[in-house]
């Protein structure tokens, strides 16, 4: 046995933390808005999830193959991007631009940056931009089956002609929009269970949500029903607790994800009172990807006994 | 104090709390180290054939920052040759053959206190250096020039499964008490404070005990957050105080000892018997009964694990101390050191490590430092060989404690980078001054 010890350097015990665990989390966090995607959306929203999932887990797959990298789809992280991605488009999507959406998000705005970790903005994100710009079809509203559509608007395009919605109804996702981004209630109880299981922080999800609701609070003169109304439409949930909160594309520190979400949250408001798109969540969060680099840079922790 | 600092959760493990420490009988060889501290290693005085009983010096402190080392056993010097050491490096070891005996040193006997002067004398002696695993000669610490007002007693212990010091405090509370009267007389501290993370109960029970029959002496019950014995981590919990990098605790005023160098500097003030045997906490998964041992200094460690009933599965890696600052070693040869407080062995399962991936920059590295520094950064800037930035980013700062890759879900060998890192930075910097001189 002489000589046949495993020597490295300590510590020798490690959390039971890893990245697939981490990607896992996130995947089991977004399964109450799937659920939610496919009672209200039925079958269509099933059919849109797996063709993003697979896609975007078989682009990762070949990717690899052909720049010859370690196969790094046993991560998880495609399945998330391609989960997220999914949740961000319409029921009536054909499903040949859903699979082309999350081959973008993979490959343009992962793989060739060099992969996991090294993007500059959230795949799904740009993907999800990139789609509004290409395909005309992702800013139609699709309304859940049994509903009566014939407003033909999303609940955005609704407020900003100052009709009163329900609120319950909003809460519930009985509105028009993406698959996953209507059910503020699965996707609370989503970022609940990633705050509890110390996936991510409060921090960007309460400055995200708390900016765009004091700043609609004062543009829409103190209405609080309303004000609530632009809270829960749109894509500010899925994008506050699910989008703005990746690693790799937000600050570190407590200060910078306080700057980050105040920043998306004062975005989203501009883009969507005095903007030409009717939602600013997606472009908010894509610009802050873009300056992260400047918050995390200058955001560091404090150091304990450094240098005066 | 506004704010503790941070660090992070890690089991506890104290499997072997409140056990008493066991006695090993006398080896039958000793290999004893002349590096057993940090500083120039101790200069042999002894030859092969020489006959050397329990407390005779066979090797003498060598320069300010050194220790003398003293036979744990009576018997025979048999050789002296160069081994490697842990850091790679080779320094001289005795190896004496025991008679059994134990025959303790004619030489031995209690010193003769009367000042200042004479107690960090009598610490030099004894051999002691920091028990609490670093291993720096104690002495100097007493021999500052700077003002001290006070000492702080680090009971922490707050790596998993080590619970030596924690039973030395239990047992050796009087020796303790003898170190820190003797040392405050001469000293006349404004302030006295041990330091125990709040899983230890009968350890506060009994150190609470000592601070009622002395009342300048604090109890100071910390939060079971690992690296709370960390010495900084330690002075800015108990007194509020912060050393900077660079600096010494005594720049701030303060003397830290761990409570198991107090015990044994109250033992030599009381014996004259230096520091030659050493209480070991044995664990880990492929140990068969996890013990705490009275051991002596140079034993081979295999046969520690043998008085602990062997091992119940082969070992795959068996570390010196701690499993978060600890060194693996090679081989069961090895012997105990001065500085030894725990050996754990683990089996295969423990000693796997997941896969290591690319960053995905959670932020959790520092996020959980003491210090505020940020791990990743620091991989990164080393990566590019960027000096200016390891400076800015204080790499010099980290002790190295490893809460960071510990927490890390990439599994990244953020030590080893951050490691590396100090170590470019110092070597930068040592060209810089140079090249000004």
């Amino acid at each position: 046995m002489e000589n046949k010890l495993h020597v490295s350097l300590s510590p020798h015990i490690h959390s039971n933390n890893s990245t697939m665990r981490t990607m896992l989390d996130v995947i089991i966090a977004l399964v109450p808005a799937s659920v939610a995607a496919v009672i209200l959306f039925g079958i269509p929203a099933l059919l849109v999830i797996a063709v993003c999932v697979v896609s975007a887990v078989a682009g990762e797959a070949l990717f690899n193959l052909a720049i010859k990298k370690e196969q790094t789809i046993g991560d998880l992280s495609a399945v998330v991007t391609g989960l997220i991605l999914a949740l961000n488009l319409p029921a009536n999507i054909p499903l040949w631009q859903a699979a082309v959406g999350s081959l973008f998000a993979i490959i343009i705005v992962k793989g060739i940056f060099g992969g996991l970790g090294k993007n500059i903005v959230n795949p799904a994100i740009a993907a999800r931009v990139f789609m509004l710009i290409a395909f005309g079809s992702m800013t139609a509203a699709v309304f859940p089956k049994g509903l009566d559509a014939t407003s033909g608007a999303t609940p955005l395009a609704e407020l900003a002609q100052d009709k009163t919605l329900n609120l319950m109804d909003l809460f519930l996702g009985k509105c028009g929009g993406a698959l996953g981004e209507t059910c503020a209630l699965a996707l609370l109880i989503g970022g609940v269970y990633l705050i509890v299981r110390k996936v991510i922080t409060w921090h960007i999800p309460v400055a995200f949500i708390g900016t765009t609701f004091l700043f609609t609070l004062a543009l829409e003169g103190g209405n609080f029903e309303t004000t609530l109304a632009w809270v829960l439409s749109g894509g500010l949930m899925i994008g506050a607790f699910f989008m703005a909160t990746d690693y790799v594309t937000s600050p570190s520190t407590v200060k910078g994800k306080l700057i980050f979400g105040i920043g998306a949250g004062v975005i989203t408001v501009l883009i969507r009172f005095f903007g030409g798109y009717p939602e600013g969540v997606s472009f908010a969060i894509l610009l802050m990807n873009i300056v992260n680099p400047y918050i995390d840079s200058l955001t560091p922790r404090k150091l304990f006994g450094g240098k005066k | 104090m506004a704010f503790s600092l941070k660090g992070i959760h890690v089991p506890h493990r104290k499997n072997t709390a409140d056990m008493q420490a066991a006695r090993m009988p006398a080896p039958k060889t000793v290999t004893l180290l002349t590096t057993m501290h940090i500083g120039k290693p101790a200069k042999p005085v002894v030859n092969v054939g020489d006959t050397v009983s329990v407390g005779t010096l066979i090797a003498e402190q060598d320069g300010f920052i050194s220790s003398p080392v003293y036979s744990s056993v009576s018997g025979t010097v048999k050789a002296i040759a160069d081994t490697v050491i842990s850091n790679g490096k080779t320094a001289p070891a005795i190896t004496i053959e025991s008679d059994g005996a134990m025959t303790p040193d004619e030489s031995v006997a209690a010193p003769q206190i009367n000042s200042k002067e004479d107690f960090i004398e009598a610490v030099k002696k004894s051999g002691i250096v920091g028990l609490g695993g670093a291993g720096f000669p104690t002495y100097v610490k007493f021999a500052t020039d700077k003002k001290i007002d006070t000492l702080v007693i680090n009971g922490a212990e707050c790596e998993p499964y080590i619970t030596s010091d924690s039973i030395t405090m239990v047992e050796n509370a009087d020796d303790i008490l003898l170190a820190i009267e003797t040392a405050d007389k001469y000293f006349n501290f404004e302030k006295i404070v041990i330091g125990i993370e709040k899983n230890k109960p009968s350890a506060i029970a009994k150190m609470k005990e000592l601070s009622a029959k002395n009342n300048k002496i604090q109890v100071k019950v910390l939060s079971s957050v690992y690296p709370q014995g960390g010495e900084k981590v330690l002075i800015y919990h108990t007194v509020g105080r912060t050393v900077k990098v660079g600096e010494l605790p005594a720049d701030v005023g303060c003397i830290v000892c761990n409570s198991s160098t107090m015990a044994n500097i109250g033992k030599y003030l009381k014996t004259g018997m230096p520091l030659v045997e050493k209480v070991v906490t044995v664990d880990g998964g492929a140990v068969k009964e996890p013990k705490n041992v009275i051991v002596a200094i140079g034993t081979p460690i295999g046969e520690v694990f043998d008085f602990c009933g062997g091992f119940n599965s082969d070992p795959e890696k068996v570390i010196y101390g701690g499993p978060m600052m600890g060194v693996a070693v090679p081989d069961l040869t090895v012997p105990v050191l001065k500085q030894t407080n725990a050996l754990i062995a683990f089996n295969k399962k423990e000693t796997k490590t997941a896969k290591t991936t690319a960053c995905i920059k959670c932020g959790k590295c520092t996020n959980s430092c003491p210090f505020g520094i940020n791990p990743a950064a620091i991989a990164k800037a080393y990566k590019n060989k960027d000096a200016e930035a390891l400076e800015k980013l204080g790499a010099d700062i980290c002790m190295l404690c490893g809460c960071c890759a510990y927490v890390c879900p990439a599994k990244r060998p953020l030590v080893e980078t951050n490691s590396l890192a100090k170590n470019m930075l110092a070597a930068e910097r040592a060209k810089k001054k140079e090249g000004n001189a």
